[in-house]
């Protein structure tokens, strides 16, 4: 089982291979064996990812299962989990089925949107999975192609500006960091992740253009992973590409997007900036903590006024993203357990609520608030998962948000007061406006002459919440099913963070 | 020793004496009937030479008291011109003959300017450099105007014409200055000079030198001439412009600077980083307002070629093997899209605009599926191969502490993503227009799909071309 990584990450792919190359036609029945395949294959992708996470050793804290040819270019074909990754993976493979089987009702190429699907699981999994730096670079920026195209030929009416603004946007991040990397390898002669981990980065003071650069390497290395990931969060003032890729992505692009594709930034900071650029991350924390309250305060803000469903929704993902964000820069157990536990709350959370605005757009085609009202006179069901949902998106205790929001404000409150205190706001601000938006397309009298047929939810639809719901409950309930994955990762991140700064910067982290 | 040196020199002779044969024999027999059959036999007498070098001996040799160079790079160099020179043209032969030009001049043309690159990148001497850019030139010139009743193309070859003479007389200047201030015209006569102390008078012939070819790799600011003379050719001849003349050139490039003026690397490492850059701007930004495909693709080699640039600016080892492996990439790349270019037609004619590829992908959905892997490696996006193109020269660029030319070269690198995004954009979400006609061409299929699958596949081993390369770069620069 020693390539068992390599098998869950590149299945997809072969299914995909195999739609492409065996299956013809365009008929009714050619698109329901797309449909089949794909779903069968992500099914089976997740089962076998389970041998994975049973076969997982928590206690270890260095990587496990890792496999490791020679590449071309002095570069290795290395893949491997640790405790920090391997509930992404999880997570990963437990999504794309129910995405998969979202997209039933899909009648515009449907072969080609599973291709699609499927070569972005592929992809998505290589980026938590991958232990060498351009293994993972190519994972990373890999994953745009397919999710450029289903905006662009899936997606709604503006779906052109939206697919290059998401390409665009985040390309330009990601390149700095691919410079970055490559000064990372003539700098330690090697991409294996491993090696870099052990591998000192210079923290000299240098002079660039006639700037002191306190930190030397480490800071300018890890602004430029820092421009790849905080794009990639999104975080504030980076965001902008998200909402109008949420808009005009389709339903099951939204899910996989909030869900997963978001996560790849906040893994990032923690494979990559903390590790590798202790002194920078030091030096910088301060920095990432105040853009990420800004994050919490103004997303939360600007999502009360929207008018659009998926809008409102994507806005309070840059907000959750702050707390994750947040959280990790705070460097103790706490903050940082709670900004995975929240990344992974927010992936079941998130893309349920895109699956609920989905549910709707697929019998009225449209999101705005303003059509809907009532809805629960016709749609009992629907209306109570949708509550559910927004009470997990506020963070209510018995749900998995409120373990994730809480930690992280733990977590923030002992690195400092202040950033805990204004992010604490942000609880309030999205109860608001997660309350007001329940309220306005579900609550109330049944007035619109529209919705007087509309259908509840159908036996396919209650059965992709269903898991849903019950990972959230479980999560929120029973946190230590995650947190004694991560913890001792997390544990073995601090203290080799703490170990490799120097002496002046342990008594500032100390004094947080 | 006289024997000697002509087997040194076989490959090029036999095509060279298979070409006047082929001449010959079409004149006095069937003449365009034939066409047909020189260009399939002309291509498979590439493909044979290409493995009579690439399987030959190894080892450095040279002949004619050093005219002329035999070793790993001149042979990287030469099968890969071989290989480019014969996919062209067997790509070419569909179109030229339902336009109703498919003369049999053409595949000799073609196999003469062959010859002329193959000189070129086995150059030692500043005589042969020149001998074998003007058998490439003239060669060239003339297939750029080869539809003779088509204004656009004699225009083309009229411009290609008046310009290339200007940089061969730069070129010309540049070399009678090294001579007179160093008293030789062979490589290695002028870099024992240079190395001691380089006269002023032979840094002027250099720089006058690298005018002159960087006109022909179309580096700003000699790219004037390129989106015109890409436009304007017939499709087959812009196919072969942007392929093997681009890669004997850049093989000619780091032949020069290393073999001769290996020496004195700082003086022209920041002539060419300077070229490179502008380079990469440039057909990064121009390109994006261009609505024809053929000078989309001007511009786009362009880029490319500011890319490999970088590469030689490294100045060293790293960077030549970087500079090959992407050529090679950019090559292999340029084939499978020119081969969807000639097979863009409505109504029979072949159309150039980019709009017209609205919603191609409806229509032909490998082709356009190919070409989306092609446009994606083209911008440099992984996991493409392409990508791992530019991560070799970065690298190479990195390493020789050109860390500005690093970040430039990523920033073109997202600027010039645009545009290949936009003929996805067309291809694949486009409005709905005339559908282009569904062509039947084999070739031309068979091509785009190879380079695609190469593309993917190839990044699993790169085919050992990246090894082969630094044997060639270890070959140069010693």
């Amino acid at each position: 089982m020693d390539n068992v990584l390599s098998i869950v990450t590149f299945l997809p792919t072969m299914a995909a291979l195999v739609l492409a190359l065996i299956l013809r036609g365009e008929d009714a029945v050619a698109q329901l064996n797309a449909k089949r395949v794909a779903l069968l294959a992500t099914v089976v992708t997740f089962v076998i990812s389970l041998f994975v996470l049973f076969g997982f050793d928590a206690s270890d804290t260095g990587f496990q299962m890792v496999e490791e040819h020679s590449w071309i270019m002095g570069m290795k074909y290395k893949m491997g989990v640790d405790g920090i990754s391997v509930l992404f993976v999880m997570l990963t493979t437990a999504l794309m089925p129910l995405a998969i089987w979202s997209a039933w009702d899909v009648k515009l190429r449907v072969k080609e949107y599973m291709i699609a699907f499927l070569l972005l699981e592929t992809l998505m999994l290589g980026v938590f999975c991958a232990l060498d730096l351009m293994l993972f670079y190519l994972f990373f920026e890999g994953g745009l192609i397919p999710m450029f195209l289903i905006i662009g030929i899936w997606g709604g009416k503006n779906r052109i500006y939206a697919a290059f603004k998401f390409f665009l946007y985040t390309f330009l991040g990601s390149v700095l960091m691919l410079v970055a990397m490559v000064a990372m390898y003539i700098d330690a002669g090697t991409t294996d992740i491993v090696q870099l981990l052990a591998h000192d980065f210079s923290s000299e003071t240098i002079k660039v253009l006639g700037f002191n650069i306190v930190g030397g390497f480490q800071t300018l290395a890890f602004l430029a992973f820092f421009a790849s990931f905080a794009v990639k969060m999104p975080m504030w003032p980076v965001h902008t590409w998200l909402p109008d890729a949420h808009v005009q992505a389709p339903t099951a692009g939204s899910v996989v997007l909030a869900a997963i594709l978001l996560k790849m930034g906040g893994y990032g900071f923690l494979r990559f900036s903390i590790p590798m650029f202790p002194v920078a991350s030091a030096n910088l924390a301060d920095f990432v903590m105040v853009l990420s309250v800004i994050a919490i305060v103004y997303a939360s803000l600007v999502a009360l006024v929207q008018e659009d469903m998926k809008k409102l929704i994507a806005y309070s993902s840059v907000a959750h993203m702050g707390y994750v964000t947040a959280g990790i820069f705070s460097m103790n157990q706490q903050g940082l357990d709670g900004a995975i536990f929240q990344m992974i709350s927010h992936g079941f959370v998130s893309g349920a609520l895109f699956l609920c605005v989905g549910v709707i757009y697929d019998r009225m085609h449209t999101r705005e608030i303003d059509a809907f009202g009532g809805l629960v006179n016709r749609m009992p069901a629907y209306a109570l998962v949708f509550m559910f949902f927004t009470m997990a998106n506020v963070g209510l205790p018995g749900t998995s948000g409120f373990i994730g929001e809480f930690l992280t404000l733990v977590g923030m409150f002992q690195a400092n007061t202040w950033i805990a205190l204004v992010a604490t706001s942000g609880v309030i601000f999205s109860a608001a406006y997660a309350l007001w938006l329940y309220r306005r397309v579900v609550l109330g009298d049944l007035i619109k002459e529209s919705l007087k047929a509309i259908t509840d939810l159908s036996a396919r639809e209650k059965w992709i919440f269903a898991p849903l719901i019950a990972m959230t409950l479980l999560l929120g309930v029973y946190p230590a099913l995650v947190l004694d994955i991560i913890s001792p990762s997390v544990t073995a991140l601090i203290d080799n963070y703490h170990a490799a700064l120097p002496a002046d910067l342990v008594v500032e982290a100390a004094s947080h | 020793m006289t024997s000697n040196d002509f087997s040194i020199v076989l490959p090029e002779t036999l095509l060279a004496i298979y070409g006047m044969l082929a001449l010959l024999f079409a004149v006095y027999t069937g003449k365009d009937k034939l066409a047909g059959a020189i260009t399939w036999v002309t291509a498979a007498v590439f493909v044979i030479v290409a493995l009579l070098i690439g399987l030959g001996g190894g080892g450095s040799v040279d002949a004619f008291h050093g005219m002329f160079i035999d070793d790993a790079f001149s042979r990287f160099g030469k099968v890969g011109i071989l290989l480019a020179g014969a996919a062209v043209l067997v790509m070419s032969y569909d179109f030229l003959d339902k336009r109703g030009f498919a003369k049999f001049e053409y595949p000799i043309l073609v196999l003469f300017s062959t010859i002329g690159m193959m000189v070129m990148v086995s150059a030692g001497d500043l005589m042969a450099l020149y001998l074998g850019l003007e058998l490439m030139s003239l060669s060239l010139y003339v297939i750029a105007s080869f539809r003779r009743d088509s204004v656009k193309s004699t225009e083309a070859g009229l411009k290609y014409f008046v310009l290339g003479s200007l940089s061969s007389g730069l070129l010309l200047y540049g070399s009678s200055l090294v001579y007179g201030f160093a008293g030789t015209t062979s490589f290695a006569g002028i870099l024992s000079v240079v190395s001691v102390d380089a006269p002023l008078g032979v840094l002027f012939g250099l720089v006058f030198i690298m005018t002159g070819l960087a006109f022909k790799v179309s580096a700003v600011p000699f790219h004037m001439w390129t989106p015109d003379v890409y436009e304007g050719a017939p499709t087959p001849t812009t196919a072969f412009f942007a392929t093997a003349p681009k890669l004997a050139a850049m093989g000619l490039f780091a032949r020069v600077l290393h073999d001769a003026f290996g020496g004195i690397t700082g003086d022209w490492q920041q002539v060419l980083a300077v070229i490179a850059v502008a380079s990469m701007f440039l057909g990064a930004i121009a390109g994006i307002g261009q609505t024809n495909i053929k000078r989309l693709m001007a511009y786009s080699s362009i880029s490319h070629m500011g890319f490999a640039l970088m590469g030689l600016a490294a100045g060293n080892a790293e960077g030549v093997q970087s500079a090959l492996i992407y050529m090679a990439i950019y090559v292999t790349m340029n084939i499978g899209t020119f081969a969807f270019i000639m097979t863009m037609e409505r109504d029979g004619q072949p159309v150039t605009d980019i709009a017209s590829l609205n919603l191609y992908w409806r229509n032909s959905p490998a082709k356009a599926l190919a070409l989306l892997v092609l446009l994606f490696s083209l911008a440099g996006v992984p996991p493409m191969l392409g990508f791992f193109g530019k991560l070799a020269v970065l690298q190479a660029a990195w390493g020789a502490g050109l860390v500005y030319l690093a970040i430039f070269g990523v920033i073109a690198s997202v600027i010039g993503a645009f545009y290949y995004l936009r003929i996805v954009y067309y291809m694949y979400f486009g409005a709905e227009t005339d559908p282009l006609d569904k062509v039947s061409s084999p070739v031309t299929f068979a091509l785009l799909t190879l380079s695609a699958l190469i593309m993917l596949v190839g990044i699993v081993n790169m085919f050992g071309v990246d090894g082969m390369a630094a044997l060639a770069a270890e070959a140069l620069v010693k």
